[in-house]
Formats: structure tokens, sequence, C-alpha cells
């Protein structure tokens, strides 16, 4: 039995639009290198686990622990400047904005200019299309170049844990592969990921741990292969 | 010909100060989609604050350029702190209420701003010294004043440093954002109750400058100076597109023009109705304006 | 409220007063002559003391020190509003009715022109209500529709001697029309640019009155306009013209009441909630847009007539957008879409600051703060509306 404090952590959380629950009591633990997957049904909550951990939902009750510190009462702009980003569900890059100034907000609470150069660089080197297109308008990219922005955005804040959210929708196959190698990459660079992935085979495969929820509930918590291997998750998830 | 340059100047003249006050409706719209109703009280606090401020300062014997720099200075910086009180005060706590309600309380605010304007200094009009003001010249027939070339120089400059600030700076760069995904600016580390503070600052600084401007051209200021302009602006900034920040200066100068021209060509009297009919038609017609809008049309 | 909210409430307030005094020194305190304080002192003194007052007041009733005296009166109201519920309707509207018959024999002139006034406001407010509470539409130009009410008895008795009675139903039916001129082009925008827009044609009717000499005698206004008459009566005193204008404020509750429980009620309240729902389930949105500015312009008409029949004389001055938001403010801060909430917002519009005439200089100011308060603190009014129903979640 591990004792190694989880760098992230939801223990009985409830969360609310309104009136409308969408969390009804959420436990899951996320340790440090890991990639913990979230898959579940449209409307199962698992967008809204990855606000509410990041305070845009407000949390009714429980725990949101990050690093063993409470952060229910955290605002959300204070998150990346502790290593907590999101790369939130349809991409919400700056349209607006260049590729290069959507990179700068990515970094807008860091004040290192050297290291913030040193990092554009590296981003670039991850993404040679950006690099391209990086006085181009954010909102005239194409949907899969779009990803790439948001993704790089997240990686400016030099995230300790990083939550994604269906980083694979909308995008064409080849394009998914890419992503999420380089989500392998990062992990691999000791990046903690939580995944939110409709495309749950895509999710468990590059999982460590993964879990299940169903209408605001986790209903189901193991390892990602034992999950691809699970009968009912085969059918209920991956299409057998 | 001469009597059309002679408008053409005078509309440029007015149509900067429009400008000016177009810039704070459309940067707070952009932002937080609200009509800051009392806008216009910031042009009107402005204009007092001046003529208090260069009163003062001549008085104690200082260069008229002088005390007029250090008042515009000190005008503006004050009306931004106003602005932020009155955001803090009567806005920041509606930002989740309905828009009708926000609209109510911002036009509460700019009665009360208003009275309180009359309260302090009076009903009367308060006369702006003209030393500063007065002088011209001739080109033929045409005559431009000292203080027309003021205003477009100063608006201009005023103009310039508000591009450098909002393109080219790291914290104009987060105004942008904020504006356009309020959310995800949060998700990156951008604090949005500092950007929109900002913006209502700055916004009303600009609108302060408009209203020295205002007091130096006609001579004085009135606690009710900042309704009619106000409105007017507002017309600019959706002539131009909400949000838009060229859009507030196109706006302004073509609302200027128009009421001068109109005022000059078909009827002095009727004058201001113009720039209504225009934000009637802009708004049947095409309601994101010349250049388009630029507001946050995203949600959670 | 633990001490640490406490001290929070008080550490903001204490911030609040000291942004005050930063902002009130300027304006007070630069003179030419010199700097001077002892003015901005005395008022932040004022406000000061208030402040604190409030504050005080308020965290006593929070710790619930206040419910020796609140619990009562709150069982009191209670018991109060039950007997009111349990009350025939018609036996209370009977006796307020008789008092208000009652009313001109027992007070003085004064109160007799407060009483007008009061009246007055109802039918704009119930008005109003139509256009803001019922269908939805944020109207800040209401008060053109008073003034057109207003001029057209003004120019019909003075060029064409036509009588009082005669001219009510017109001046209401070119304020209608003047109504469906001025709502239809804002029947495609939404709500905070459909209110800019009615208050640019309120003040585009302002400038017209102001301007269009040969019509309206412009800034001077319109003298000399005759009281009514009726079968060789002429309604010369107050008290008269106040039985006129009770009787056209009770005709406006009826058909307001009406208007509320009716179908066109409900599609109004349908285009209000969700104006593309509504489309989509048959409602024609745009006749019934139009109607309601309409009918709230109707009775603004039958208003304004009868404005210019007690003053005898109109003028542009009178029907300014501060007058607009007047009206606006008492829909809203006494609830928009309920009868007896506009009437209480009228009362503590247009009453409660005759109580207080010293202060007349402030009266404005008051108002203006007060809005904004309200917004923050009560939103939906002193007597906000029923809703006709009950959703799911507030039945028993």
């Amino acid at each position: 039995m591990t004792d190694k404090t989880p760098i992230l952590e939801l223990k009985n959380v409830v969360s609310a639009y309104g009136r409308i629950q969408a969390l009804k009591g959420i436990s899951l633990k996320v340790f440090e290198g890991e990639v913990v997957s979230i898959i579940g049904a449209n409307g199962a909550g698992k967008s809204t686990t990855l606000m509410t951990i990041c305070n845009i939902v407000k949390a009714v009750s429980g725990d949101i622990l990050y690093k063993g510190e409470r952060i229910n009462s955290v605002n959300s702009d204070i998150l990346p400047t502790m290593g907590l980003c999101q790369v939130p569900e349809g991409r919400r890059i700056f349209p607006r904005l260049t590729v290069l100034e959507n990179l700068d907000m990515g970094a807008f609470f860091r004040r290192d200019t050297a290291g913030i150069k040193d990092d554009v660089e590296r981003v670039f080197d991850l993404f040679p299309k950006l690099r391209e297109r990086r006085k181009q308008l954010g909102g005239t990219l194409s949907g899969g170049e779009q990803q790439m922005l948001a993704m790089a955005r997240a990686l400016m804040s030099r995230p300790k844990v990083l939550l994604l959210d269906e980083p694979s929708m909308g995008l064409a196959p080849l394009l998914v592969k890419q992503i999420f190698d380089i989500v392998k990459m990062i992990n691999e660079q000791g990046v903690t990921v939580v995944l939110v992935e409709q495309n749950a085979n895509l999710a468990l495969q590059a999982a460590t741990r993964g879990y299940v929820l169903e209408t605001g509930n986790v209903v189901m918590e193991d390892d990602a292969k034992a999950l691809l291997a699970n009968p009912d998750i085969r059918k209920a998830y991956l299409g057998e | 010909m001469d009597f059309f340059l002679q408008q053409l100047i005078n509309g440029i003249t007015l149509g900067s100060v429009y400008a000016l006050i177009a810039l704070g409706y459309t940067m707070v719209y952009g932002i937080i989609q609200l009509i800051n109703f009392a806008h216009g009280e910031f042009f009107a606090a402005g204009g007092y604050m001046g003529v208090i401020l260069i009163s003062y300062l001549s008085a104690q014997g200082l260069h008229p350029y002088a005390c007029l720099a250090i008042s515009l200075v000190l005008a503006m910086g004050y009306c931004a702190l106003l602005a932020m009180a009155v955001e803090q005060l009567a806005y920041k706590p509606l930002r989740q209420a309905s828009r009708l309600a926000a609209l109510l309380s911002a036009l509460g605010m700019s009665i009360f701003l208003q009275n309180g304007l009359m309260l302090t200094q009076g009903v009367y009009d308060k006369p702006y010294p003209t030393e500063i003001t007065s002088g011209g010249f001739e080109v033929g027939a045409i005559s431009v004043s000292y203080m027309q070339i003021f205003i477009v120089a100063l608006t201009a400059f005023l103009l310039v440093g508000l591009n450098l600030l909002v393109f080219k700076t790291r914290i104009g760069r987060a105004m942008r954002a904020t504006a356009q995904d309020k959310v995800m600016s949060a998700l990156v580390g951008i604090n949005s109750n500092r950007i929109i503070a900002l913006t209502f600052a700055v916004g009303a600084g600009l609108a302060a400058a408009a209203g020295i401007m205002v007091g130096l051209y006609y001579g004085s200021v009135n606690y009710t100076m900042g309704f009619v302009p106000g409105i007017k602006a507002f017309a600019a900034a959706v002539l131009g597109g909400i949000g838009n920040i060229t859009g507030a200066l196109v706006g302004g100068l073509i609302i200027g023009m128009v009421e001068i021209f109109a005022a000059g060509y078909i009827s002095g009297e009727y004058k201001d109705v113009f720039a209504f009919i225009i934000l009637i038609g802009v708004l049947y017609f095409k309601p994101t304006g010349i250049m388009g809008e630029n507001v946050d049309d995203t949600r959670v | 409220m633990t001490i640490h909210e406490s001290k929070r409430l008080w550490l903001a307030c204490g911030v609040g007063l000291v942004w005050f005094l930063l902002l009130l020194w300027p304006l007070l305190g630069i003179k030419p002559e010199g700097l001077e304080f002892a003015s901005t002192f005395k008022v932040f003194g004022y406000v000061a003391v208030a402040a604190v007052f409030v504050m005080f007041f308020y965290q006593v009733k929070e710790a619930g020190y206040l419910d020796m005296v609140g619990t009562p009166t709150k069982q009191a109201s209670t018991a109060l509003g039950k007997t009111y519920d349990k009350a025939p309707t018609w036996l209370l509207l009977g006796i307020v009715l008789a008092a208000a018959i009652a009313f001109p024999l027992v007070t003085g002139r004064y109160a007799h022109d407060v009483a007008i006034s009061v009246l007055i406001y109802v039918c704009l407010g119930l008005g109003l209500n139509i256009v803001i509470g019922l269908a939805g539409l944020l109207d800040l130009g209401y008060i053109a529709f008073y003034g057109v009410g207003a001029y057209t008895y003004a120019i019909l008795s003075i060029n064409y001697g036509l009588s009082f009675w005669l001219c009510l139903p017109i001046a209401a039916v070119i304020a209608a029309i003047a109504g469906c001129i001025i709502g239809y082009p804002t029947l495609r925008m939404r709500g905070d640019y459909l209110a800019i827009v009615t208050l640019g044609f309120g003040e585009i009717v302002r400038l017209i009155l102001n301007n269009w000499m040969s019509l309206t005698n412009g800034p001077n206004g319109i003298l000399s306009i005759p009281r009514p008459e009726l079968f060789g009566y002429t309604f010369r005193s107050l008290s008269s013209m106040y039985y006129i204008i009770l009787g056209l404020a009770v005709l406006t509750i009826l058909a307001v009441y009406r208007l509320n429980y009716s179908r066109i009620g409900r599609a109004w309240e349908a285009i209000r909630e969700d104006e593309t729902a509504a489309e989509l389930m048959g409602v024609n949105t745009f006749l019934l847009k139009l109607l309601a500015y309409a009918m709230g312009a109707t009775f603004a008409g039958f208003a304004g007539a009868f404005f210019a029949a007690r003053m005898k004389f109109v003028g542009p001055e009178s029907f300014t957008f501060l007058e607009s938001a007047m009206v606006l403010a008492m829909v809203i801060l006494g609830g928009m879409g309920s009868i007896p909430g506009v009437i209480l917002g009228v009362l503590a519009l247009v009453a409660l600051p005759e109580l207080f005439r010293e202060f007349q200089l402030y009266r404005m100011l008051v108002f203006g703060g007060a809005m904004t308060l309200m917004m923050l603190v009560r939103p939906a009014g002193i007597w906000p509306a029923k809703r006709v129903g009950r959703r799911s979640e507030e039945a028993e």
C-alpha cells in the first residue's frame, strides 16, 4: 500500500450548475507522474470535474487537494502559478490574438523573459506548424493547429499537472496520434496528466489508471490495462 | 468649398472628442458586455477636475502650459480612480445578475454622479480660464484655432498611447484576451477582476481628457454635460463596432463630422438628432457596426 | 456572523470610506484661493456616521439581537397577510376606493396636488409596466408618449377648440401610433441596444418638441390650455381634477389587470421569457411587441392629456430622459410586472420625497443611489409580481 500523497485529489466533491447537480460526490486520486484518464458518456460530468478542480464551477461540498493543500477557495487564475493548468474542451485559443500572443498569455504570470523565450522555441520545436504561423491570428488556424496551440500555450506555464479535456475532439486520426504522442512525451518529462476523453480506447491506451464516470458518480476505478480488458467497459465504452 | 473645409476641420475636432469618449464605452462593453451609462459622467467629472486644477495651479503662479499638462494628467488619474470605485461598487457585484439589473445600476450611478457634481460644484456653468485657449490662424477664408489643433493632436497622442498599451504590452494582450474569452483567460492565470478595473480606468481617463478639451473649447463645463455627448459617443462606439478600438475612432469621427455637416448644411437646431438617427440606423441595419464587433461570446 | 466575517465587513467599510474621502476632496477642497479641508470633512463626517450606523445595525441584526423586535413584527405581518388573503378582494378594493374618493374631502390643497401627481404616475407606471414588465422590452424613452399626449391636447384644444373628453381618446390614439413608429425599428434588437435606441427616440421627440416652433412653440411651451368642461361645469379646482385622474387611474388599473390575465398577457410573458421559443410556439412576436408599445403608449397618452389640462401649460422640459428614468425606477423598484408593486413604487418615489421637502436638493442624488442599491440588494422590487402558476420547485 503506497503512502505517497497524491499530487491531486478529490474527496467527495459535489458541484452544481445553479440548481442542477452535476457532480454528486466524486472521489479520485492522481499520483505524480501518472497519466489518469477519466472516461464516460456525454454528460457524465467529465468536463465538469476539470472545471470544478479549476474553480470555474464551484464545489458545493467536498475537498479538492493539490499537493496536499485544499484549493477549493483558491481563485482560478492562481492555479496556473501553482503548476496546475487546464486545456479546456473546444481548444479555446484566443481567436484575435496571434499564435505568439497566445503563447505569451500562457506564460502570463511568469516574469523570466529569457525562460519564456526559450520555452517558445521549445514549443515551436514540438509543433513546427506553429512556428510557421506564429504571426497569424489564432482564429485563422485549422482545428488541429488550434489544438496544438492550446497545448503549447498550456506548456508555456511549465505545468506540474496538466488537465486535458477532450484533446482528440474533431481531429483527424493522424493528428490525434500526434497529440497523444506529445502527451506521452510530456508525461515522460515529468508532467502529471489528467486526461478526459470520450474516446475511451485512446484514453485508456495512453493512461496509467482510469476512472469511469456515470451521471456525476465514479462507478469504476482501476489500472488502465485492467479497464481495457474489463468486459463491461468493453461493452459500454469500447464498442463491443 | 471654403465652408466645406471649415466644417471638415470642425468635424474632425468634434469627432476626436467623441472618439475619446467612445473608447471607454467600447472597451467596457467589449469586456463585460455592459453599457456603462455612467461613462458620460466621467467625461463631465474630467471637465470639472480640469478647471478646478487649472484654476488652482494658475493661482499658484504656474505657467499656463504647465497648468494644463499637470491638470490633464491629474484629472485623468482622478477619473480613473472614480471609475474603478464605481465598478467595484455598482457593477462587480452584478456580474452574474441579469443584464437589466446591471443596466439599471449603471443608470442609478449616472444620476448619482451627475447630482454629486451638481451638489459639489453648483448648478451653473463653470467657466474655463480662456488665456490658454485663445488664438488661431487663418488659411485663406478658413480659420483654425490653436485649440482645435491641440484637441486633434492630444487625441492622436492618446490614441497612440492606447494602441501601444493594448497591442504592444503584456497587460494589453491580457485585456484583449479577457475580452475574447473570460473563462480561458482565468485558466491561463489572468486575474480578470484587475483587468476589468484597468479597462474602466483607461476608458475613464480618456473620457476625462475629452472633458477638459471640451471645457477649453467651449469655455465652460456644466454638471449635465455628460448626458448627450455620452449617448452620441455610444452611438459612435456602436457605429464603429462595439468592442472594437479602431471602430470607436472611426465611429467618433463619423458622428462628429455628420453632426457638424448636418448643422452647417441642413439645420443647426436639430443637430443632435442626427447622431441618434445614425445610432438607430446602425442598430437596425448593421448592428455589428462598420468594423465588426469584438466581444466575448463564449460561456463556460 | 463570525468575528472574522465581521472584521472583513468593517475593513471593507473602512476602505470604502477612505476611497470616498479621496474622491470627494478634490471636488470640494481645491480652490484657487488654496486647499481646504473643512467642507470635505463636514460631508465626510455625515457619511461616515451614517455608514457606521448602518454597519452596526446590520451586524446587530445578523447577530440576532433584533429578533425581539423582528420576530413579533414578522408574525404580525404574516398574520396580516393571511387576513389580507382571506378577506374577499372586492371588500378590500371597495375600502381602498372609498378612501380614495373621500380623500379630497378630508385633506388640503397640498395633499390634492401630491395625490394628483401620484395618480398620474400610477397611469404612467402601469403603462410602462406593460412594455417592460409584461413584454420585457426595456423602453427608456417612454416619457415621449406622455409628451405626445400632452401636446396633442394642448394643440387641439387651443387651435381647434376641441373638448378635453374628445381629445382624451385622440391623444391616446396618436400616442399609440407614436408607440408603433418608435417600436418598429427596435423589434429585432437585443436588450441593451433596445434600451439605448428607445432613449434616443425619447430624446428625438423632446428635440422636436423643443425646436418645431410653428407647431409646439418651442422651448416657450404652450400656455393657457383650457380645463375640461362637462355640461357647463368647468373643472377648475384641484379636487375636481383629482376625480378625473382617479377615474383614469382606476380605468388603467382595470385594463392592465385584464391584460395581465388575458391570452395577450400570457403571450407577452412568453416573449419576455424566451422570444425564440414563443415564436416557435406560434406567437406572433412582431405584432405583439408592437401591441405592447402601443398599449403602453396609450396610457401615457391619457396621462399626458390630463397633465396638460391640469397644468394648463406644457413645455419640452417636462419630458426629459430623467422623467423616463423616474417612471422606470417606479416600475422596477416597486416590482416589475405587479400592479400593487408599481403603485408602491410610485408612492415611494413621488409621495415619500414630499415628506422630506427640506432635502429637496438631495432628492435626485438619493434617487440615483437608491436605484443602484436596489439592484444590488433587492432587484425583484419591493412587491414583486406573483408568478401565475407555480414552478415545480416551489410547489409544496
